[in-house]
């Protein structure tokens, strides 16, 4: 059998690829906790239309793709906000707007549908050094962003109307994760394709939750799951002869099934806690104590 | 704290939403010590009060004011602990331990990148142990029982030691016997701690019970005095209907 390892662009696909997934998931527990995790599939569309443009004026498509995605995010936000509009309405009406033009876009230049090939599908095996570098940057700048505003995240995530009145500034908040949701769906194009990208999002995140006793312990398991599934999925593909996307998103959906499965378990483990303590004496409540 | 600054003051605050006027000319101010009960039939703008006052929803005409400031002005909010009405209703899904629940309480006491340091470990535990939650803080909120989860939120508004706490119906779906406890934590924290508490209730035993102050609205605030004035006032034979015997009393 063969060293893997030995190919460079394995090594880039392995370092890009582990990077790419954990912060999916790490971003993705926040967004399915928010009941936002729509706007990843809705943003993949989206970033349909960017690839094309930026394919359209060669210009580098993933930073395109990047822009445009961030742009529609910060509109979505304002659709669900502003508009009145119910539930996930605003992400459909932008997410086709995206296909339409990327549609167009594809049809006016008709000479590269090849290359769109790659981004609708992912080609992982493929990407090149800069790409690497581009996915730890921006990696990097999600995974610090979350870990600078993490207390705020969590608090927004749980109960936001607390957390406004706690000074945190939600609004503001709010279009940080929408930006941080368009870097990352740009950046998770690369690994399984706009098609399948919502899915390193959502998967790991509900895995997690199904099992998770803290917030912590969800956005550990997550990523843990997340990165298992991009390496393990990465080596099966290379041996197999499979793609890597499907792989990796198998590996993903599997491991949901493994840990709905033990989620009766935990259940079973909740009714079987003891009473907690009754509530203090009136002795026991002193300011300062 | 200035005593002679009333810690709250709503002044004219009226509210108009699509073409309803939900609150109309309300005035009230709300001292330091007291324990106010706002009261009034479904629908009657309790809730739209109390977001009004905190920020949450601006108002159509009048203002309020926090600690002497303009709500929309005002950036001392770990002052202020709040315990909305939906937390009755939060998702027993969502992984969030005790812990880490009470630990939100402490955000508005820190400064970017608002990091735990150790020290918040102690105002965690003493917070779950003024709730009598101690020894629950590794447990997932989901788990515990309704009054039980009450419990954490108070212990998450008053983490951080605030001068007055809100409470939106925080009894909503909990058992006669936990409610009666649950008040009486409610009292204890406003006499022996000085805390002022701001709590909408549709019941009439914590008025008689333990608070001094009562506000009852209804789109207007039609009464608003001391507990003693609202057990002899005719707004309250009104309100009741002949289908209470009210016997007010506190300890």
């Amino acid at each position: 059998m063969e060293n893997l390892l030995t190919y460079a662009f394995m090594q880039r696909a392995l370092l890009a690829g582990f990077l790419i997934s954990l912060t999916c998931a790490v971003l993705g527990v926040f967004l399915v906790l928010r009941r936002d995790a729509m706007i990843g599939h809705g943003l993949a569309h989206v970033t349909f239309g960017g690839v094309a443009l930026g394919l359209f004026l060669s210009v580098a498509p993933i930073l395109v793709a990047l822009g445009v995605a961030v742009i529609s995010a910060l509109g979505i936000l304002q659709l669900k906000e502003r508009a009145g509009l119910y539930g996930d309405t605003g992400i459909g009406i932008i997410s086709s707007l995206g296909m339409a033009l990327g549609i167009i876009l594809v049809s006016l230049a008709g000479s590269f549908n090849v290359d769109l090939f790659g981004y609708l599908f992912g080609n992982i095996l493929a990407i090149d050094p800069q790409e690497v570098w581009i996915a730890l940057i921006l990696a990097f700048v999600v995974l610090s962003a979350i870990a600078l505003f993490y207390q705020e995240f969590v608090y927004l995530t749980f109960d936001s109307e607390s957390a406004r009145v706690a000074g945190v500034r939600v609004r503001r908040l709010e279009s940080l994760l929408a930006m941080l949701t368009a870097v990352t769906v740009v950046l998770g194009m690369k690994v399984v394709g706009i098609l399948l990208v919502s899915a390193l999002l959502v998967i790991p995140a509900a895995a997690a939750l199904q099992v998770a006793r803290s917030f912590k312990e969800a956005l550990a398991v997550a990523a843990f799951l997340a990165g298992i599934s991009a390496l393990a999925g990465l080596v099966i593909s290379f041996y197999l002869d499979w793609p890597a996307s499907g792989t990796i998103v198998s590996l993903s959906g599997i491991f949901f099934l493994i840990f709905y499965q033990m989620r009766p378990f935990r259940k079973h483990r909740r009714e079987e806690t003891p009473s907690p303590s009754p509530l203090p004496s009136r002795q026991g409540v002193k300011r300062g104590t | 704290m200035n005593l002679n600054i009333p810690l709250i003051s709503v002044e004219n605050v009226s509210l108009i939403r699509q073409g309803l006027e939900v609150l109309k000319e309300v005035s009230f101010a709300i001292s330091a010590g007291d324990f106010l009960a706002l009261i009034g039939p479904n629908g009657s703008g309790k809730t739209t009060l109390i977001r009004v006052i905190l920020g949450l929803l601006p108002s159509t005409a009048g203002r309020v004011l926090l600690m002497g400031e303009e709500v929309e002005q005002f950036t001392q909010w770990s002052r202020i602990g709040y315990v909305p009405q939906k937390a009755a209703h939060q998702d027993s899904s969502f992984p969030a331990s005790v812990r880490e629940v009470v630990a939100m309480g402490l955000i508005s006491l820190k400064r970017f990148p608002r990091l735990l340091k150790a020290q918040d470990e102690v105002s965690i535990d003493q917070a779950l142990d003024r709730v009598g939650l101690a020894g629950l803080k590794t447990r997932r909120v989901g788990e515990l029982s309704g009054g039980q989860q009450q419990r954490v939120f108070i212990a998450r508004a008053i983490v951080n030691r605030p001068d007055v706490l809100f409470l939106d119906e925080p009894t909503a779906g909990v058992d006669a016997e936990t409610q009666t406890r649950f008040y009486d934590m409610l009292a204890e924290l406003n006499r022996k701690e000085a805390l002022t508490i701001v709590l909408i209730t549709h019941d009439f035993g914590i008025i008689t019970k333990h608070v001094n102050r009562v506000a009852c609205l209804n789109q207007r605030l039609f009464f608003h005095g001391t507990h003693q004035d609202f057990c002899s006032s005719p707004v309250v034979q009104e309100l009741l209907q002949g289908e209470h015997h009210l016997i007010c009393h506190r300890h």
